[in-house]
């Protein structure tokens, strides 16, 4: 069961309604939620009490957050992707610090696709944020159960025992837990009350969250034993490679011509997928008995398409549209509407209005997309990684004709997520083809394959204005942001509803409902459909908010220096924390002033308002994260050299002041700040592509440019000490980076640069006279 | 058929001439921690030692390393415990750890021609080597860790 809140798509993380089940399985303990939200067994406690004449095992299949067996092994079930965070490791301490475990004895298994575990999607860097109040909860369960059963088997009052070291001690005596799984009967279950006071240790008595440790994923990243979904094998198994239509959605075949191909040594056949799911119309898959043939077949097949008019279409033209829908005061959908606006810019003293736009980005994970499938047993089995298993798993059972129960997915390693693997489209033309063939079929792309298979971050344009009253004081704020919506194409039901009943895209709109304090403010959201009708729109690291970002924390700094006001001053001016910007409980207590605080952090540190050399200067900007529901208070300060001659941008230094809430597994968050910071930069000066005529200009490294070594400047990155309700981590520090770096380049040079990626020839452009 | 010694052991395969070093390695020879990245060389992923020097293997026919003498990640340390290696699980490098294989091993021969990287050094060398989880700042790190151990230990050549 999904809830859906005015922040966008979540699974509920209120346990509030749901009672905790351990019992006895086989020889272990198994705990879980039963009835729960984020796990959707429907078990029912009832049930044991009800028929208890039957064993437990025959009658439930709980969800199983962790197990405990006779040796005292805790094994832990993480139902998120491994793609880089360490995220089993986090999940794991969470608990085991509740369940007072010896973090060497706990084990964690990464799961495969399966109705029991409810929605399983990794993304929005919810993971830790979402399961800490279950995990903790269910940890401290464990350790309660435990004690109840231990002190019987002690023959002591339970209320003399403790938990501590993976055994439960009273005076001077104690039993390991694995010799209360052994021989105790633990069963117990905890209703709802029950959980909603499950005593969670306080702060300063964790042994595990906060403190460092080795991330269990990493030994297989150094020696090469990691599997990775371009991994996986199967006995009996062929290689095939796609040939991608020259567009997304409106491509038919019309002859295929393999009379080339067939002197490839080992190529098999091509075949038209037929896919009544839609999701890979146009495909020929090109089969072989190896990759090396089927790649080497595939640049032979000749496939002739009729398309329709995305052939057309080219960046300019999505922009355009997008201007379009800005100017129609009727188009769109309202995520804030407050009365005043228009008649507070009609007043205004002062007022100021920007546009702000940003190019294509791609997704390039450095594992290109691919899936090994088969049919096993009656189920269709798909060994590869994924971060939303359960998005597509009813688009692969429309696409293969059978129900969701006879299809898995088998979890891998993740080459890279980023967002790409999110859409799991890449896994119905790998099921259609070993459909197609009869075979087990592993589909590989390559590079050029996967970037013009991606679903890109659109390009975007927005418009911002402010007004002022009397005494200078901001009296509206007014902000417009369009572009293809990701949220619309591939879970269209996951879209709450405007203020004026128009559904919008969270992912393509957050980050401009931010926590400053500006009067009446009007935020409206605008649906690119030329863009989709281009190509698919998809959620990059840090969304909406790492494009919205850019023209509000942009726009900052211009309406500052417009009132002719400090940037920092201004910005803490309006991060007081009135109204809605007050913040709630549990995850945004204290609301903008936690903004505020890392602001203000930051400018101490970073001697904001020094005198800097010539043509380098300091810019800063400040973000929320991804939303407001689950706000990680960020701030960024960039350091810039700007060649005035060629244009050129270095950025010599980035620092990130940070408050994530509780961070439970600190190195890990660092490493987490440190990638998604450069990812920022890496797309403010680095990436960006085009469309032209309906394809990515760029389709490989040879013209796509990342960061590499030589761009990386010093990072520092510092988290402010805090106990509230942990948030995430894996995109907030991309969000401030581009906004900062233009800032930073006009505190520099002057020159103001509204598009993202900044080249040098607008740098140029900007730093010309009269600009 | 083609003859080489990889990671000690003489092998032939059955690839043509052609086929990418890469691709035989991986599908071939069941050895899958060299990865595949670009495909055209400029991601680094692929890196494997031929004769010593770091290799993209997805650039490289087969048939051009008959008789040579192949290291992938695989055979670098056997038992996984090289000083870069080391390095990178005690600074934990890796995030989805897809590159750190190619990482690696351009990183071996960086040391073997820089035993005291400057950033320099390692900007020039690594530049070839794309992250993209951004892991760039800890990889910086830990090849001067390993570097110093590798100075201070005559085992290490």
């Amino acid at each position: 069961m999904i809830s859906l809140s005015s922040h966008g798509l979540r699974s509920s993380s209120d346990p509030s309604r749901r009672s905790f089940l351990i019992t006895m399985l086989g020889a272990g303990v198994m705990l879980g939620y039963a009835k729960s939200t984020l796990g959707a067994a429907d078990v029912m406690l009832e049930a044991l009490s009800t028929n208890s004449a039957r064993s437990a095992g025959d009658l439930f299949e709980p969800t199983i957050w962790y197990g405990i067996d006779p040796s005292g092994t805790v094994t832990v079930n993480i139902i998120r992707a491994e793609m880089g965070q360490h995220v089993g490791t986090s999940l794991a301490r969470i608990v085991a610090d509740e369940l007072e475990a010896d973090w060497r004895k706990v084990k964690i298994v990464t799961v495969d696709s399966d109705p029991k575990w409810g929605i399983m999607v990794t993304g929005g860097s919810w993971s830790v944020w979402q399961s800490f109040p279950l995990l903790s909860r269910a940890g401290a369960a464990g350790r309660i159960a435990l004690i109840e059963e231990g002190a019987k088997l002690l023959g002591v009052p339970e209320q003399t025992c403790t938990a501590r070291d993976h055994a439960v001690h009273t005076g001077g005596r104690s039993i390991p837990y694995g010799d209360i799984v052994a021989r105790g009967n633990l069963r117990r279950t905890f209703t709802s009350e029950e959980l909603e006071k499950m005593p969670i240790k306080a702060a300063d008595k964790r042994r595990l969250i906060g403190r460092n440790t080795l991330a269990e994923d990493i030994p297989s990243k150094v020696d090469g034993k990691g599997r990775y979904g371009l991994d996986a094998v199967v006995e009996g198994m062929v290689y095939a490679r796609p040939k991608v239509p020259p567009t997304r959605y409106d491509s038919k075949v019309v002859s295929i011509d393999d009379s080339a191909a067939k002197r490839v040594p080992g190529y098999l056949k091509s075949l038209a997928l037929d896919d009544p799911s839609g999701t890979v119309p146009g495909w020929v898959m090109v089969y072989a008995e190896t990759f090396i043939a089927a790649s080497k077949a595939a640049d032979l097949v000749n496939v002739k398409w009729s398309s329709g008019n995305a052939v057309t279409i080219s960046e300019a033209d999505i922009q355009k549209r997008s201007a379009e829908l800005i100017a129609d005061p009727k188009a769109g959908s309202l995520l804030v509407d407050d009365p005043g606006v228009d008649a507070a810019l009609a007043s205004a003293k002062q007022k100021i209005e920007r546009t702000y736009t940003t190019s294509t980005v791609m997704h390039f994970a450095l594992e290109p997309v691919n899936a090994l499938a088969f049919e096993k047993d009656g189920i269709f089995e798909i060994h590869t990684g994924n971060q939303w298993q359960t998005l597509i798993l009813p688009v692969l059972a429309k696409a293969l004709g059978r129900s969701q129960d006879k299809i898995v997915l088998r979890s891998y390693l993740l080459g890279g997520g980023f967002g790409r693997r999110l859409d799991g489209d890449y896994t119905v033309g790998a099921a259609l083809a070993a459909k197609a063939i009869g075979k087990p079929v592993k589909m590989v792309f390559t590079r050029a394959d996967d970037m013009r298979f991606d679903c890109p971050r659109s390009p975007s344009t927005q418009v911002v204005r402010m007004a002022w009253g009397d005494n200078g004081r901001v009296t509206a704020m007014d902000h417009h942001a369009a572009a293809g919506w990701p949220t619309a194409v591939m879970a269209p039901s996951f879209m709450p509803k405007g203020a004026n009943g128009v559904p919008y895209d969270p992912f393509a709109s957050q980050g401009a409902d931010h926590w400053y304090s500006v009067g009446a403010q009007r935020v409206r959201a605008l649906r690119n459909d030329l863009a989709e009708q281009t190509f698919r729109p998809g959620w990059l690291r840090s969304v909406g908010a790492g494009w919205t970002n850019w023209a509000v924390e942009s726009f900052m700094d211009e309406a500052a220096h417009a009132a002719g006001a400090d940037p920092v001053k201004f910005r803490l001016g309006m991060l007081d924390g009135a109204g809605r910007n007050a913040g709630s409980a549990p995850n945004s207590v204290g609301g903008a002033r936690r903004q505020a605080a890392v602001l203000a952090r930051l400018a101490e540190k970073v001697g904001w308002g020094k005198p800097t050399p010539k043509d380098v200067g300091l810019g800063i900007a400040t973000t929320f994260g991804q939303e407001r529901g689950m706000p990680t208070w960020t701030a960024c300060a960039a350091l810039v050299r700007v060649n005035r001659t060629n244009g050129h941008v270095t950025v010599e230094k980035l620092s990130l002041v940070i408050d994530a809430g509780t961070v439970i597994h600190p190195d890990s968050a660092e490493a987490q700040v440190e990638g998604a910071a450069l990812w920022g930069l890496s797309m403010a000066l680095h990436e960006g592509s085009e469309f032209v005529k309906g394809q990515p200009k760029d389709t490989n490294l040879n013209t796509y440019t990342l960061l590499r070594m030589g761009d990386v400047p010093d990072v520092e990155v510092e988290f402010l000490p805090s106990t509230e309700a942990p948030t995430g981590l894996g995109e907030p520090a991309t969000t401030p980076v581009a906004p900062a770096i233009g800032n930073a380049i006009f505190a520099a040079s002057g020159a103001r640069v509204r598009h993202l990626p900044i080249r040098p020839q607008a740098v140029l452009a900007a730093l010309a006279p009269g600009s | 058929m083609t003859t080489f010694d990889l990671n000690g052991k003489t092998v032939s395969v059955q690839s043509p001439d052609d086929a990418a070093l890469l691709w035989v390695i991986r599908d071939e020879l069941g050895l899958t921690g060299t990865k595949f990245g670009c495909g055209i060389g400029f991601c680094g992923a692929c890196t494997v030692h031929v004769e010593g020097r770091a290799t993209r293997s997805c650039i490289t026919p087969v048939a051009a390393v008959a008789g040579g003498k192949i290291t992938t990640i695989e055979g670098l340390d056997p038992a996984g415990n090289h000083p870069l290696q080391t390095a990178w699980l005690e600074l934990q490098v890796p995030q989805c750890g897809y590159c750190q294989p190619g990482q690696i091993m351009q990183a071996a021969t960086l040391l073997k021609d820089f035993p005291n990287p400057t950033d320099q050094d390692i900007n020039a060398v690594m530049a070839g080597s794309v992250c993209r989880c951004m892991t760039y700042i800890r990889i910086r790190k830990a090849i001067k860790l390993a570097a110093a151990r590798m100075r201070g230990d005559t085992s290490h050549d």
